[in-house]
This record gives structure tokens, C-alpha cells and sequence, in this order.
């Protein structure tokens, strides 16, 4: 089992997953609330906690019955009336900041914000797989797009100054099996993938870079592995990803790869996986059209180092690397297995 | 002269003991095997604590597999709400109550006695199935599909529906005796408003178990059809709806929050007026402070579902209706510091875990209304923040109360006093073991670690609040280990503890410690909720105050 | 007051429902909320099969037949007035009178459940199974549950007529026969809400 720890991913740069460290709307409305619940919450902790310590110092002595009993105090009803009406009222400031940041978080945006139609807005519905992302891209401003990928999701960075330049993000979320839920702390709060339902969600960020979450709501064996990867692209980067996405998989006349790619489309691979514009249209597993325009493997579990090691291992025993995934290992004779892991390296 | 040449058939004590235990229909023993059962099974969910503590010290460990993980988590929460928390607060009822309000026994002793062994049964049940192939891995709420025939395919799920749905009847029989005890058999004189504040948050819990069990029940029925009979209730393949069962096991699942927690307020209402040597502040507050969280808290279900994406309204309605809650406990935790504030406060070692969980129970209730406010839920629902929540809550709230009435109520069930030395142990031990492991939950939540991963990468930045929780951990579990030699030994070491060790005011002191099969010699009569205070003190009875 | 002896108040006799009374509410309160659950479940789905997603097959309208059904459910519902003189005459001490009313009330509780059975032959012979949609799941649930319900009541009937014949359950121990009796009306009534969900409202 212990090469699995060698093959974790290499690239330990500090990840930030931070709620205080938002750099979306719903995030920062979230981040904004919490730091006034924090303080209300810290405030009643040290008064109650202080008074307990108080009376604790206060009035500790040891037991001695000749000593008589204190004074006996029932009650007294303007003191209860008084410790019912404050803590009623802290509740009822809160009630009304909840519904402000409700109201910000979970309204429609384009409702609230009526200069978003000037936007140029993404929309891709995701779809939580047992332990793996669908990304689905329906339209990028007017512009239909219609292809699939997986895992990684890529989004243009916004320019939240200039609502033509603005890029919101529109995420439709449905699931293929069971219970998942979408969750980058910095982009926005979780939001449920749950089967038979559609919930939606958004974000926009004008910070380029990745974000990481995960799955949030249990899901299964590999909960733990199905991880989270947006790629906020400037965007003339991320025109360009589109554009490549959008085409179908690359051809490649090396006659090593076009063999390798014989081995796969033999091989059931392709019962489950799809590479546009070949006969592979499998739709249980993860898509590979563009596989090498991806950074990992495995649902974000191992790097895609692109000299195909990892690749080939994952191939050979997905189970040491992700055990109870729903991948078996194929037992493909090396040659076989080279072949397909030649292929599967050229899908840039 | 012939009866002694005959060999005598004598049977082994150790078998009349065991016959004598197992066929009981006396409610204080009925009340110690049930707290003698919740011991045994807190050890076993402390054990699959530890495991997974163990497994997540370093990030991408291999100490378990994700499915013996999945399998720990289960195990641990099901354990621990169903055959540790319920029981041994019912245990404890059970020994308490019945003397309290001055009765010879529970209204149903037989019923009583059934519902004990039906408890057990299903615990054995549900941990059957580490025999069949493995236990069950969809979580203790068990989220539909996960528990679908297409994704639980072994007999796991069904031990698991079955051994829950066998030990909720004897939960709820348990409550019918309760309610039928208090209700009806109090001792004379002692009216509605009259009864120790114990006895009156098990009534209440009672109430609420009624109304929370049979809707889980009715649900895991209905995983069971699922599974056995091709139904479709919950899958949505089909038309059914996970989302449903979501909805059903909340319904349950939030009332089972104050279930495990109205006994704790009830047993430190009991033991801060003792031990500050004051009257309890404020107890028709208190009391009615006891229903609004059970009526409240009947509403607020849906506050563990505001990411399923329910509407704007919903989510505020649910949002405001969880805040409530926090007032009537407020309320009660105000009249606890006023109970205290002017007394003379002896720190025994009931009291001294009361003012754990005054102090502990308190953050659990702030971090509460951080999950109440719904958007910050967004981002904390389902994260290591909650792990943290609801541990500070049921240990730091649940536990430390179950543990300051097993040591106020242990001289009078044994006639010995426990250990004060050891208990102090004990206490500090699991004070600051408990900290260390559940505050750096809440840390690493708000870092996005959700809950329920089995393992993690190094780069995320949890492994720091990961180890320290693991430290915690291993701080933690000879405190436990403490406390079962505790009560073990002191049966045979203790002091001999007399009737009333503790100068305590309500009816159990009053009997002999252990207390005869029959509790009292004669049926007292009481005039006030105090009133050994009134026999004590006859220039100055309580019942001219009340 | 130090020195004088305090005279508390007198104590005022408590008048209320006896530990089994109370006993019995507390357990019919839990029946409460275990079909208030089934009934919310089968309104959930009400319309489910036919709805997108869903699995067609026999709907409410298409297969439940309100002849049949009005008959048994006049046979419970008039089982509930027996069952109230078989009380009343135990009280007065007419055991005959007793022992009749309680076998008419088990007579029409098991007329009820032969036409539930018969009801059920016909549905599952035109196809409505639990299996078959969610219509059937919950409906053979909800109906089910109810009838084991007058199942158990029956039984428990029965056993209080043997002991009865035995000259075990006189008018001077009338508390069981008054709780069982509280049973029957409470299964009595959910039937009518039963009835007016899966009969009425569903159809």
C-alpha cells in the first residue's frame, strides 16, 4: 500500500481553503456575517464564562454542615424577564443579518444585480459521480458550447469593476447516483448534488489561479478523493482552453499512438470512458477527450506528470491508488498497457 | 439427619446472581444494566475513535482502509447515539426517577425489563454484521441511495435498519413507562410543579421521544421494503426521494439532539442547588423553559439541511426557529450561575463535572447559533466544524452531566462512595483531553476539511489540527479506563456511603443506600420540592416559598 | 417563626388518569406520530408514478374501488360503538351483555380485514404491487401498517375474551378492557384519516 503515499501529489505548495479568505460575492456575504456572529458569540462566552469563573472563586468553600446553609434566593421574576429579553433581542438582530446575507447568497443574481446583463456569464452543470466531477459547459455569454470534460473546471477571471468585462459563474448541480456536495470555501458555501433533484449555484472572482474544495457530503467508499480543482484563467487563457476543449481528440499520426489507441478502443475502456470523435462513448467513467489538459489524475488524487508514470500506474491498479474505486485493474500485458498509456498521453 | 446425607444441590452463586440480574423487574437494577450496557458500548465507539484518530494523524496514511474508515465512523455514531447517549441517560432515569417522586417502581416493571433486553438486542444486531462480511459505511444519518440495495449490497444495511428500528421500540417503551411513572404515581402531595427537576426533564424527554422515534422508526420500515421487498421509497431512479429521507431522519434526528441533552440539564439542575447549597433559581423557568425547547426544538429539523437547496423561506424560517432554541437554554444556564452565585460551592466530584459541562456546554450552544445563522452554515454544514460542534455539545454537554449524575447517584445505587482521587483524574484528564481534541475540529472545518474523509493531503494545511486532535484522543482514553476502575472498584473499596453522603434534599436520600427492593419503607408525603430541606429545616420549609 | 412548629398546607389527593391511563396515551401519542409519518409519505408521492422520471402503472384513481372499502369501513367504524357498550355493559356488571358486544366488535374488526385481503387479491391481480410504483409501496404500506394495527387489536381482544370466559375480567378489574378499548377507537380513527387520504383525497 505504501507506494500509494509515494505517488501522492507532488505539488505541496500550501493550499488555501480558508472561509476567511473569500474572493467571491456569496463567499465574501458569508465571511462578512461570520465575523458578526463571531463577535456576538465571543461576547456572551466571556460574560457567562467570566461569571462562572467569578462564582466559582468566589463562592468555593468546603462542606461543613455546622456551618450552616447561605442564604436561599427561589427566584425573581424581573431577573428572568430581563435574561429572556436580551437574549431575545441578540436573536432577533441576528434574524435580520441572516436574511440580508440569505438574501444575498441564495437570491438570483441576476435578479439583484440587474447590471449583470451586461455579463458575459458561464454556465456549466456538474454532475457528482461516485468519486469523480462531470463538467458539462453549456454556454459562454450567447455562445452555445455544449462538450463535456471532467474533474477540472476551468472559469474565466471576472472584472467585478466593469460590468461589461463581469463573469459570473452559473453552476447547474445534479447527481448521477448519490449524495454530493459542491463545496470551494473561497468561491462560495456548499451547495447539494442530490439524485432526482436540480439545485444551482454561482461565484465570481476576479483572482486568477486554482481553488480547491472537495465533496462535502459523504458519498462512499472514495469520499475522500473526490476532489475539487477550478482554474480561474485570464480570459484570453481561458478562450483558448475553450477552444481546445471544444474540439474533438487530437489525431495523432505517430504509428506508436495510433496503435496504443487500437489497444484502447479494444480494450473496455471504452464501456466506460469517452474521447470524442472516436467509438469510445462510454458515459459511466470520466471523459478523456482533453485528458492532457488536465493537471491530475484520479479525481484530483495524483498529478498528471505527463512522462505518463503516473498515468501507467493508475491504469495498471487504480484500486492501490484509490481502493474501492469503481475502476478495476484491467491486467493489460505491458505492451498493451504502454500502447494505452501512448494514447492517452497525446489527448492534449 | 437424611437431609444431610442427601448431596446437596446447590446452585453456584454466580448463576443465581446472573438469574437474579437477568429476570429483574426492579428498576433500579433495570436502571444499572442499562448504564452497565452504555459502558460497555462507549468503550467499544471509543475504541473505533481511536482507530480513526489513528488514521488521520498524518495526512495519506494507510493505518485503515477507506472502507474500515467508512465502517468506524458508522459504527461510532449509530453506538453512540443509540446504544451509549439514550441508554444511559434512560439507565440513569430509570434508577432516579422512580425514587425521586417517591413510587415503589416503574408503572410497567415487566415492560421495563423487556425494554431493556429489546435495547440490547438491537445493538447486538446492528454489531452483528462485522460477522456477515462488514459493517454497515453510509454514516450514522445514512443518507439514501447509499442504503439501496445498489449501493449497500451486503446484509449490513438491513442488521443495521432492523437492530435501530428493534432498539427504538425499546426506547419507546421506555418512555411510555416513564411518562406513566411520573404522571401517575407520584408520591402524595407531590403536584405537577412539585417534582424534582430530574424527573421533570425526563418526562419531557419522554414527550419528545415519542414524538421523534416512531417517524425513524417508520422511515428505516421503509429502508427495509426498500431493500427486501423492491420498494421504492428512496430511490430516485424510481421516482422515490433521497431528499425524503432526509427530511425524515432530521425530523428525528434534531429532537434525538435534545433528547440526549434535557436528562443533562435535568441532572445539573440536580447537583449545582446541592453543591452550592442554594435552592434551585428560578424552577417554574426552568421548567417551562424544559417545554419551549421541546416544542421548539420539534420545528427546527431542517437546520441540518440548508445545503440540499431548499428556499429562501425555508431556509429563514428554519434558520429563525433554530435561534429560539437558544433562548429557553440560555434561560437555563442563567439560572445555574444564579443557583451558584451566593452559595457556598463544595467541588465534589459531581460538582466539579457540572462545572465542566457549564463551561463546555456553553461553547457547543455558541457554535450552535453560528450553524443556526444559515449562510454561515454554507460553508461550515457538513465540515470538520460540525464534528467539533456536536462533540462539545454530547460530550462537553451530554457527557460531562451523564457523568456528574453517575457520581452524585453511584453511593446511593452501591451504598459505597466512589473514588475522589480517581475521579479528579478522570475529570482533568477528560477536561483537557476533550479540548485538544475537538477545538482544532472547528479549526480545521473552517479550513474546508469536510467531514467523514478517511484521508487527506499533506499540502492542505489540516495535518497540525489533525495531530493535535489525535493527542487529544490518546489524553482522552485513560480517562474513560479511570472511570470503569472506578466504579468497579470502589463496589468493593469505596466508602461506605450512609443515605445521604451528599446532604441532598429530594426523596432517594431519604431510603437507604442501596435503597431496599421496595425504595421506601413507607410512601412519604411531601409538601415541597425539597423535602428533606423541610424536614431539616422545619422553622423555615420551602413549601412556604413555592 | 423559629420555635413554632410550621402546619404545611393539606395535601390535595391526586385524581388524575391512573399510571396505565397515562401509560396508554403516552403510547397511542407515539402511534401518532409513527402514521402521521406514513400519511405524510404517501401525500409525498401522491402522483409520483405519473409524474416525469416516474414509473406509471395502476394509479389511485385508476384501480381503488369505493364499494368494497365504504362496506369495511362502516364494519370499523360501527366496531367502535360495540366496543363502547362492551365497556359500558362490564361496567354495569353484565358480563353476557359484555361478552356479546365484545365479540361483535372482534366479528367486525377480522370482516374488515377479510375485505382488506379481498380488496388486495383484487389489486395485486390487476397489478398494483409493492414493487410495481410508488403508488403500491406506499399504499400497501399505509394500509398495511393500519391493518396489522387491527390485527394486533383483534388478537389482544381475543385473549381479553378467553380470559373473560375464564371469569377473569369482571366489572371489578374494568382498567384493561377500558385501555384496550382506548386502543381500538385510536386505530378507529386513523382509519377514518386513513380512508379520506388514500380514498378521498387520493383518488
Amino acid at each position: 500500500m505504501h507506494h500509494s503515499l509515494l505517488l501522492a501529489l507532488n505539488d505541496v505548495s500550501p493550499q488555501n481553503l480558508s472561509i476567511f479568505d473569500p474572493a467571491s460575492p456569496p463567499a465574501e456575504a458569508i465571511h462578512q456575517l461570520s465575523m458578526l456572529v463571531l463577535a456576538i458569540t465571543g461576547g456572551i462566552f466571556l460574560v457567562v464564562e467570566g461569571i462562572l469563573i467569578y462564582s466559582l472563586v468566589r463562592f468555593r468553600s468546603p462542606h461543613n454542615p455546622r456551618n450552616g446553609e447561605p442564604p436561599q434566593v427561589y427566584g425573581s421574576q424581573p431577573i428572568e424577564i430581563a435574561w429572556t429579553a436580551a437574549p431575545a433581542l441578540i436573536v432577533f438582530v441576528l434574524a435580520l443579518v441572516i436574511v440580508r446575507t440569505e438574501w444575498e447568497v441564495r437570491g438570483d443574481p441576476e435578479k439583484l444585480q440587474p447590471e449583470l446583463k451586461e455579463s458575459k456569464p458561464l454556465r456549466v452543470t456538474a454532475i457528482g459521480h461516485q468519486w469523480w466531477w462531470e463538467y458539462v459547459y453549456e454556454s459562454f455569454g450567447d455562445e452555445k458550447l455544449d462538450f463535456l470534460t471532467a474533474n477540472e473546471l476551468h472559469v474565466p477571471a471576472s472584472n467585478r469593476q466593469v460590468p461589461s468585462e463581469r463573469r459570473p459563474v452559473y453552476l447547474t448541480l445534479k447527481s448521477a447516483d448519490v449524495n454530493h456536495s459542491f463545496w470551494v470555501p473561497r468561491l462560495a458555501g456548499k451547495t447539494d448534488l442530490i439524485p432526482g433533484r436540480t439545485n444551482t449555484m454561482w461565484f465570481e472572482t476576479s483572482q486568477t489561479g486554482i481553488f480547491f474544495g472537495q465533496c462535502a457530503e459523504y458519498c462512499g467508499t472514495q469520499h475522500a478523493n473526490m476532489l475539487l480543482r477550478v482554474s480561474v484563467d485570464p480570459p484570453e487563457q481561458f478562450e483558448k482552453w475553450l477552444d481546445n476543449e471544444r474540439k474533438n481528440a487530437f489525431e495523432s499520426d505517430d504509428a506508436a499512438i495510433r496503435k496504443g489507441k487500437q489497444v484502447f478502443l479494444a480494450q473496455s475502456c471504452v464501456n466506460c470512458h469517452r474521447v470524442s470523435g472516436t467509438s469510445a462513448r462510454g458515459k459511466v467513467g470520466p471523459d478523456l477527450t482533453h485528458l492532457m489538459g488536465r493537471a491530475t489524475l484520479a479525481g484530483g488524487t495524483i498529478d498528471n506528470d505527463r512522462k505518463g508514470e503516473n498515468l501507467r500506474r493508475w491504469i495498471e491498479d487504480p484500486q492501490t491508488i484509490k481502493p474501492g474505486c469503481l475502476m478495476p485493474a484491467f491486467g493489460l500485458s505491458a505492451s498493451d498497457l504502454d500502447g494505452v498509456v501512448r494514447y492517452l498521453s497525446s489527448l492534449e | 439427619m437424611s437431609v444431610a446425607e442427601q448431596p446437596r444441590v446447590e446452585t453456584p452463586p454466580w448463576t443465581a446472581t446472573l438469574n437474579e440480574w437477568a429476570a429483574t423487574v426492579d428498576h433500579k437494577k433495570i436502571g444499572l444494566l442499562y448504564i452497565g450496557m452504555s459502558v460497555v458500548f462507549l468503550v467499544v465507539a471509543g475504541v473505533e475513535a481511536l482507530l480513526m484518530r489513528w488514521q488521520l494523524i498524518v495526512p495519506r496514511n494507510t493505518f485503515l482502509s477507506p472502507q474500515i474508515f467508512n465502517q468506524m465512523f458508522t459504527m461510532h455514531g449509530t453506538t453512540m447515539v443509540f446504544f451509549v447517549g439514550m441508554p444511559i441517560l434512560i439507565g440513569i432515569g430509570n434508577f432516579a426517577v422512580p425514587l425521586q417522586i417517591g413510587a415503589r417502581d416503574m408503572a410497567f416493571p415487566r415492560l421495563n425489563a423487556l425494554g431493556f433486553w429489546v435495547t440490547l438486542f438491537g445493538g447486538l444486531l446492528v454489531y452483528f454484521s462485522f460477522l456477515t462480511g462488514g459493517a454497515p459505511d453510509f454514516g450514522w444519518f445514512a443518507y439514501a441511495p447509499l442504503t439501496e440495495k445498489t449501493f449497500a449490497r451486503g446484509p449490513a444495511a438491513d442488521l443495521w435498519a432492523l437492530g435501530l428500528i428493534v432498539s427504538g421500540i425499546g426506547t419507546v417503551t421506555a418512555a411510555v413507562n416513564f411518562v406513566a411513572t411520573i404522571l401517575g404515581m407520584r408520591a402524595p402531595g407531590m403536584s405537577l410543579w412539585k417534582i424534582p427537576f430530574f424527573s421533570w426533564t425526563i418526562l419531557w424527554t419522554s414527550v419528545q421521544i415519542l414524538l421523534a422515534l416512531p417517524p425513524l422508526t417508520a422511515a428505516l420500515i421503509m429502508v427495509v421494503f426498500d431493500r427486501q421487498l423492491g420498494a421504492h421509497f428512496f430511490d430516485a431512479q424510481t421516482g422515490g426521494s433521497s431528499y425524503l429521507w432526509q427530511h425524515m431522519f432530521w425530523f428525528f434526528g434534531h429532537p434525538e439532539v435534545y433528547i440526549l441533552i434535557l436528562p443533562g440539564f435535568g441532572m445539573i439542575a440536580e447537583i449545582v442547588p446541592v453543591f452550592s447549597r442554594k435552592v434551585l433559581f428560578g424552577y417554574e423557568f426552568m421548567a417551562a423553559a424544559t417545554m419551549a425547547i421541546v416544542f421548539i426544538s420539534m420545528g427546527v429539523w431542517a437546520h441540518h439541511m440548508f445545503c440540499v437547496g431548499m428556499n429562501r423561506t425555508l431556509d429563514l424560517y428554519f434558520a429563525g426557529a433554530s435561534l429560539l432554541v437558544s433562548i429557553p437554554t440560555g434561560i437555563k444556564m442563567f439560572n445555574w450561575l444564579a443557583t451558584m452565585y451566593g452559595g457556598r460551592i463544595w467541588l465534589a466530584s459531581p460538582m466539579l463535572f457540572a462545572c465542566g459541562f457549564l463551561s463546555m456546554f456553553l461553547i457547543g450552544g455558541l457554535t450552535g447559533i453560528m450553524l443556526a445563522a444559515a449562510p454561515f452554515d454554507f460553508q461550515l454544514s457538513d465540515s470538520y466544524f460540525v464534528v467539533g460542534h456536536f462533540h462539545w455539545v454530547l460530550i462537553g454537554g451530554t457527557l460531562f452531566a451523564t457523568f456528574a449524575g453517575l457520581h452524585y447517584w453511584y453511593p446511593k445505587a452501591t451504598g459505597r462512595m466512589l473514588s475522589e482521587r480517581i475521579a479528579r483524574w478522570q475529570f482533568f484528564l477528560l477536561f483537557v483531553g476533550f479540548i485538544v481534541t475537538f477545538g482544532p475540529m472547528h479549526i480545521a472545518g473552517m479550513l474546508g476539511m469536510p467531514r467523514r474523509i478517511y484521508t487527506y493531503d499533506a499540502n492542505r494545511g489540516w495535518d497540525i489540527w489533525n495531530q493535535l486532535a489525535t493527542v487529544g484522543g490518546l489524553i482522552q482514553a485513560p480517562s474513560y479506563l479511570l472511570f470503569v476502575y472506578n466504579i468497579i472498584a470502589s463496589l468493593w473499596k469505596g466508602r461506605p456511603a450512609g443515605d445521604n453522603p451528599w446532604d441532598a434534599w429530594t426523596l432517594e436520600w431519604a431510603t437507604t443506600s442501596p435503597p431496599p427492593s421496595y425504595n421506601f419503607e413507607e410512601i412519604p408525603t411531601v409538601h415541597s420540592r425539597r423535602p428533606l430541606w423541610d424536614l431539616r429545616h422545619p422553622d423555615d420549609p420551602d413549601w412556604q416559598y413555592e | 417563626m423559629s420555635g413554632e412548629l410550621l402546619k404545611p398546607p393539606a395535601i390535595v389527593p391526586y385524581r388524575g388518569p391512573s399510571a396505565a391511563q397515562w401509560g396508554m396515551l403516552a403510547f397511542l401519542l407515539s402511534e401518532v406520530a409513527f402514521f402521521s409519518t406514513l400519511i405524510m409519505v404517501y401525500l409525498v408521492f401522491l402522483g409520483a408514478d405519473t409524474q416525469e422520471g416516474g414509473r406509471g402503472g395502476p394509479t389511485p384513481a385508476g384501480v381503488l374501488s369505493l364499494g368494497l372499502v365504504i362496506g369495511t369501513t362502516i364494519c370499523l367504524l360501527s366496531s367502535s360503538a360495540t366496543i363502547h357498550l362492551a365497556e359500558r355493559a362490564l361496567r354495569r356488571g353484565e358480563e353476557t351483555a359484555f361478552r356479546l358486544w365484545w365479540t361483535a366488535t372482534i366479528v367486525l374488526g377480522v370482516v374488515f380485514l377479510a375485505g382488506t385481503a379481498y380488496e388486495w387479491r383484487e389489486l395485486i391481480a390487476q397489478g398494483l404491487t409493492v414493487r410495481r410504483n410508488l403508488f403500491g409501496t406506499t399504499y400497501y404500506t399505509l394500509v398495511g401498517f393500519h391493518g396489522v394495527h387491527v390485527t394486533v387489536g383483534a388478537i389482544v381482544m381475543s385473549i381479553v375474551l378467553a380470559l373473560a370466559l375464564r371469569r377473569q375480567v369482571t366489572a371489578r378489574n374494568p382498567h384493561g378492557v377500558e385501555l384496550v378499548s382506548w386502543y381500538w377507537h385510536f386505530v378507529d380513527g386513523v382509519w377514518v384519516v386513513v380512508f379520506a387520504v388514500v380514498y378521498v383525497v387520493g383518488r
